[in-house]
């Protein structure tokens, strides 16, 4: 710690207000939406709760990133909070490791024990009795109560459009590892170039991913309802790809601001950080595509 | 701030010496400005120290609400029968009661606490992440909110105790789950930036010279309940999404009948809240073990094994979740696994609580208020880590599971654990924070009311739960009736004393003897080389630690 430098400690901030207003009034919309469309009340003033919370916290987000930015350019950061940051994105990444973590452990389970469980084998095999007869598969395509929750007639395989995906993911790293060792040798149009190439293959994974959920659910009828087979798989791949989106949105961020000459050789946090959590949602697919399409 | 005042900053950055108050005192003087002037100091300030205030009252404001719900519970059982609510609200206060004081009392306290002390332990000039440091904060009255206007909706509040269990929370609940589960995310957001903040500052922004092995206890506990909160808040967050799913949009997470299991929520609320019943101790280890030596006038002892005992106890908290769930019908390979590992906890927590005896042992004490709590909360925290224990036996857990034994263990590990540990600490710090002695007297009296209170109130709770006494009901068999009195007069007068505690404080804020820069004199570490009070902005340079 021999190298403390005096620390940047920002004046009064009203983002920090304005994001609390935001993030309650979009929650308290989007509980409300749920909520009154259960109960068959009109979900209007709902859903205009919830756009407006949105709006705020949009508005919020630009603020608060736009005044780091600038304190960022006009050299307020140091050596010292520049590691505050890093170590600020690194816990944030085990912490949506973490999110992640329960989800997959959702399917472990299911899998390895409540499935067989209810088939009757093992050790709490007399659960068989609840639904006599159920034979355990995986995947599942027989639910215990059908009428509850109707089967798939199929699922995803692996090796068609998911593999697509994967291929899609895993040069979208490459690329954009590409796109730092430019910009770290101060490359700004190769930067550009093999930057916008990751949010092109990136565009394209996710144009996949809905052509697949529109198949799953129009010919397959594989659902969130169709039992616990599709409750993991939309689940996993469902928050994957909000997370792909939110990377996505990241790196789109990251272009403009290289078109704006924002980045150094030296000091380009911002990017990096988008580039950690492209790395991080690269990684959850292939967990994915291993534990869920492909096993 | 402008640049140029940075750069003035650094000219007259020492190096070398140890910081000195004087010195402090003349880079504030010189460079920053005090606190703003009205409300906006608190809406939008980006100060460790408001913050920390803030979240001291917060948290005190819920663990008022949060009591008089206890009080209510309390007021119905003094008596077989129904007296005063009716079932269904009786099960919402108990669900209230719990997760206000969990999320609402115990953690914010313990945040509150870390954003007052660890800058000022570490010798940094604020918390790394400033202005996240204010959102943290804010999110919490913004998710209690939502969390208590949940009582005013129709079908009431959530009613299926604090832990949720599905399918009570997800078939069963009423419609308000839906802003329950948005609740928890909220706090669970405030949380995760809370302790991220924690762990850059820690890990980035010591003095010179504090090394790791020198850093304060409270500043490890810290830095490891802040592991705990980023790895197991995400969990929270994630079951809660399942019963979000179960509930409005058709999954089978926790539904059989679509190849679910009830039982997974079990598993995965666990592996969550069992390190979260160590996120709330571990803060009050740390505090203590500031005290104890402070009114013992010797250094800790063991400090090395206080250190790699709290990291063996937070490592032990992942294995250990099932011993929640014994009796839902867990294979016995896993009940004999999750009881071993449990028993295990014993050994690093035994280490700890020696360490402590061995502090006082032919130590010089005094017992001020602040060392009053320690020395309770060392004895009553180990009789709550001894029912514990009894708990961890799982045939026996067969026997005392959904009892009040379960309550009594709880509460003996939060009461005179958690709340104590932050009494202590609040004491111990109040002069620091105001720049006045509270009144010494008045605490005593607090002591000593809460100390007897508090034991009446829970100690009958263990001959209860033995006797069969299950948790969570409006009424009960008659030959319980004497314990629950007795337990019910007990928990009144807790709760009433509590009030006390906030005329105390009133009353240290607003005048006082005035207090020493270091008021205790066996007190050690960077926080007592500032002037009390602590002026608004510290170590705008960092101090040198030998």
């Amino acid at each position: 710690m021999a190298d403390n430098q005096t620390y940047y400690v920002p004046e009064q901030s009203k983002w920090p207000i304005v994001a609390t207003v935001g993030l309650g009034v979009m929650m308290y919309g989007l509980a409300s939406i749920m909520v009154d469309g259960k109960q068959g009340v009109d979900t209007m003033g709902a859903w205009i709760t919830f756009w407006i919370g949105s709006a705020i916290m949009v508005y919020m987000l630009f603020g608060w990133f736009g005044n780091v930015i600038k304190e960022s350019r006009s050299g307020l950061y140091s050596a010292q909070m520049d590691r505050s940051f890093r170590w600020g994105m690194s816990w944030f990444i085990f912490s949506e490791v973490m999110f992640f973590a329960a989800f997959f452990g959702a399917l472990f389970y299911a899998r390895m024990f409540a499935i067989p469980w209810l088939g009757g084998e093992g050790d709490k095999g007399s659960t068989n009795m609840l639904w006599e007869g159920f034979q355990a598969t995986w995947p599942l395509l027989n639910t215990p109560d059908p009428e509850a929750y109707p089967a798939p007639s199929g699922i995803i395989g692996p090796w068609g459009l998911p593999l697509i995906n994967t291929v899609l993911l895993v040069t979208s790293s490459f690329t954009l590892t590409v796109a730092h060792h430019a910009l770290k040798e101060s490359h700004r149009q190769k930067t550009k170039i093999w930057l916008a190439a990751t949010i092109a293959l990136a565009l394209v994974f996710v144009c996949v991913q809905g052509y697949e959920y529109v198949h799953a659910y129009q010919d397959l009828g594989l659902t969130l309802q169709s039992g616990i087979y599709g409750s993991t798989f939309f689940m996993l791949t469902g928050f994957h790809g909000a997370h792909v989106i939110l990377g996505t949105l990241m790196l789109v961020i990251m272009l403009i601001r290289i078109q704006k000459g924002h980045f150094t050789a030296e000091n380009h946090f911002g990017f990096e950080a988008a580039a950690w959590y492209w790395h991080f949602v690269d990684v959850v697919w292939l967990g994915l595509f291993v534990f869920v399409y492909v096993l | 701030m402008q640049i140029n005042d940075i750069t003035s900053l650094n000219k007259q950055a020492v190096t070398g010496v140890f910081m000195s108050a004087v010195t402090d005192t003349h880079a504030q003087d010189d460079h920053h400005h005090g606190p703003a002037k009205g409300i906006t100091r608190w809406l939008l300030t980006t100060n460790h120290k408001d913050i920390g205030s803030m979240y001291l009252i917060f948290s005190f404001t819920m663990f008022l609400l949060g009591g008089a719900m206890a009080m209510v519970i309390r007021a119905e059982l003094f008596q077989p029968g129904l007296q005063i609510v009716q079932p269904e609200f009786f099960n919402q206060m108990t669900t209230m009661h719990g997760l206000i004081m969990v999320f609402g009392a115990v953690m914010p306290a313990f945040v509150g606490l870390a954003n007052w002390m660890l800058p000022l332990m570490v010798g940094a000039p604020d918390m790394a992440l400033p202005r996240m440091n204010n959102w943290s904060f804010w999110l919490l009255p913004c998710a209690f909110l939502i969390l208590v206007s949940t009582l005013f909706m129709e079908g009431g509040a959530p009613n299926f105790g604090w832990t949720f269990y599905a399918p009570l929370s997800t078939t069963y609940g009423p419609p308000s789950t839906t802003f329950f589960i948005f609740a928890v995310h909220i706090m669970g957001v405030s949380s995760i930036m809370g302790a991220i903040n924690v762990v850059a500052t820690i890990l980035n922004m010591r003095a010179p010279g504090m090394t790791l092995m020198k850093m304060p206890l409270f500043v490890w506990t810290w830095l490891i309940t802040a592991f705990l909160l980023i790895a197991v808040m995400p969990v929270l967050a994630g079951v809660v999404t399942m019963m979000l799913m179960d509930i409005n949009f058709g999954t089978s997470f926790f539904d059989a009948s679509g190849g679910g299991d009830p039982v997974l929520f079990q598993h995965v609320f666990w592996f969550f809240g069992h390190p979260e019943v160590y996120i709330m101790i571990l803060p009050a280890f740390g505090a203590v073990s500031h005290i104890i030596p402070a009114f013992s006038r010797k250094p800790l002892f063991g400090y090395a094994s206080m250190v790699y005992a709290v990291g063996a106890i937070a490592l032990l908290s992942f294995v250990v979740w099932a011993h929640h769930m014994f009796t839902v019908g867990i294979p016995i390979a896993g009940q004999l696994f999750f009881m071993y590992a449990t028993m295990l906890i014993a050994v690093p927590t035994g280490v700890k609580v020696f360490n402590w005896v061995a502090t006082m042992f032919r130590g010089s004490l005094t017992f001020e208020a602040p060392m009053l709590f320690a020395v309770a909360f060392v004895i009553l925290f180990t009789i709550g880590g001894f029912s514990g224990l009894m708990l961890a036996i799982a045939p026996a857990d067969f026997q005392y599971h959904d009892t009040y034994f379960v309550v009594a263990h709880f509460h003996y590990v939060l009461v005179p654990g958690a709340i104590f540990g932050i009494f202590a600490s609040a004491y111990f710090w109040l002069p620091k924070w105001t720049g006045h002695m509270y009144d010494e007297t008045l605490a005593k009296t607090h002591f000593w009311l809460s100390f007897v209170g508090m034991n009446l109130a829970f100690f009958p709770m263990h001959f209860l739960g033995l006797a069969g006494m299950p948790r969570r009901i409006p009424d009960y068999a008659l030959q319980f009736a004497d314990f629950n009195m007795v337990s019910s007069i007990g928990a009144f007068m807790f709760g009433a004393t509590q009030i006390l505690f906030l005329v105390i404080v009133v009353k240290c804020v607003r005048g006082g003897e005035k207090a020493s820069a270091k008021p205790w004199d066996g007190a050690e570490g960077l926080e007592w080389t500032v002037p009390s009070p602590a002026p608004y902005h510290t170590f705008a340079t960092p101090p040198e630690v030998k």
